[in-house]
């Protein structure tokens, strides 16, 4: 190779790891900032700070969900079914997807309390997409599992 | 051919645009036949979703432009490498052609991207790993285009629109493991081409097959920009005037 | 056929707007494009083809070829 192309070669490529290497750095200095939201375990730990606009999420607790009867007003908990898990409070429309044992992120600030105030809470989905109908035979298949596990006569 | 002697070819504008033309083509039928498959399949005869019900159906468009788009700058940064480092003049075709599909494919990830987040997340935008990136990779399409249209002298036009091409691939991985590094609202990837699919055969296919069309769209479109390009800067030559008049030309 | 009628699939169980505007978006943006290139190609097709008989034209009336276009 002509030692101007080599040149120019090597200056792109530097260029490239140079750029690559600051983001990386950069990054990973930034990790705690850039933590898109706290998981219940943080939120309960203390990781996650008081008292400013933070974002937490996690599943919505089976049978948390309070809905005040007059107004917009409803609490529910959120937790991570590993044995963190906390209380929201929130004033507003919940998204369609809201329900329990969906995944959830909050907007708001953790109390000193441990209570969450949240301003916005938005459904989080997975990457596993599902028709209606084999939802609901899978959701049979694994209460026949649950049933014959815990059949005495088996 | 080997290798070496197609790296030498494409030396040459001429050569490529007669070796483009089956290509440009089949590229051409293959988008339309697939495209008006996946289209169809995907709005009228693949299942809902059981949590996002019928607008799921916005997954047929938004992953195939989100990941065309990604593509197509990967593209372009290999370009703007060759060009840079070889100075070979279809690498500044090959970037100028890549612009404006890329730029709104990008544009139409977001866009369906934002239409899709209104009924499921509960938001038009949000600031996310993955979307910001996605964003940025769109302020990148338009800042090229925008340098290009700034600088008339055609060495340095190249060489600066190259050197940004090739540092803006920096951002695709951002936006590939946005969703696995952070916690995120975007959702891990839908579609991969080494992980097993975590959606049944009936949407699973719809998906590929647009992803196929969209694919094939974009070469069609790239590299009939590379000849409008070519011919456009060939002009005053033989080769070129055959291909106008090429009963004339002869005479 | 997912849906029944086409009032159904119209409405996409409630999400209609949203479906229509990103397929609707895509539609423009794949049709819009294929145009634009067909009409810089029919341009650029009578243009070398205008410039071509400006220059065959030219030859012809002198007696002397003129060089390049």
């Amino acid at each position: 190779m002509n030692p101007k192309r080599k040149s120019r070669l090597y200056l792109a490529v530097f260029l490239l790891v140079a750029v690559s290497g600051t983001t990386a750095a950069l990054m990973v200095a930034m990790e705690q900032n850039i933590n898109m939201f706290y998981p219940p375990d943080q939120v309960v730990d203390g990781t996650a700070p008081v008292e400013r606009t933070i974002r937490a999420g996690g599943m919505v607790k089976d049978g948390s969900v309070n809905r005040d009867p007059d107004s917009l007003a409803v609490e529910f908990t959120i937790t991570d079914h590993m044995g963190s898990e906390f209380v929201v409070a929130f004033t507003g429309i919940l998204p369609d997807l809201f329900r329990e044992g969906q995944g959830i992120i909050v907007q708001g600030e953790l109390a000193e309390s441990g209570r969450f105030q949240a301003k916005e809470v938005l459904a989080k989905h997975d990457e596993n997409y599902m028709p209606p109908e084999l939802m609901d035979m899978a959701q049979e298949i694994e209460a026949q599992g649950a049933a014959k596990s815990s059949d005495p006569r088996t | 051919m080997t290798l070496k002697e197609l790296w030498h070819k494409l030396g040459s504008p001429r050569w490529f645009y007669h070796m483009s033309t089956p290509w440009v083509t089949g590229f051409g039928i293959a988008a339309a036949l697939l495209l008006c498959t996946g289209i169809v399949w995907g709005l009228g005869f693949a299942p809902q979703d059981y949590q996002q019900g019928n607008s799921v159906r916005i997954m047929y468009v938004h992953v195939p432009a989100a990941m065309v788009a990604q593509s197509v700058y990967i593209g372009m940064g290999v370009a703007g490498f060759v060009l840079f480092v070889w100075r070979m003049k279809l690498a500044d075709v090959a970037i100028a052609a890549c612009l404006p599909f890329g730029m709104m494919l990008t544009a139409l990830a977001l866009f369906s991207g934002g239409v899709w987040g209104r009924p499921t997340w509960g938001t038009w935008w949000d600031w996310d790993g993955r979307t910001v990136s996605t964003l940025v990779m769109l302020f990148l399409y338009i800042g090229i285009y925008a340098l290009r249209e700034a600088i008339p002298d055609v060495e340095l036009r190249g060489r600066a629109s190259a050197l940004v091409a090739v540092v803006g691939t920096i951002n695709i991985p951002i936006i590939k493991y946005s969703v696995e590094w952070w916690h995120t609202l975007h959702q891990p990837a839908s579609f991969t081409l080494t992980a097993k699919p975590t959606m049944p055969p009936e949407m699973y296919l719809p998906l590929l097959v647009m992803v196929l069309g969209i694919y094939c769209f974009a070469g069609h479109n790239i590299l009939s920009r590379m000849r409008l390009e070519i011919v456009r800067r060939e002009r005053g030559t033989q080769w070129v005037r055959e291909l106008v008049l090429p009963a004339r030309a002869a005479g | 056929m997912q849906f029944d009628s086409l009032a159904e699939f119209v409405a996409m169980g409630g999400h209609g707007l949203y479906v229509w505007m990103a397929y609707g978006a895509t539609l423009a943006v794949l049709l819009g494009s294929t145009i634009a290139l067909r009409v810089a190609r029919r341009k650029q097709m009578l243009e070398l083809r205008w410039a071509a008989d400006q220059q065959d034209a030219s030859t012809t009336t002198e007696t002397q070829g003129t060089s390049g276009a």
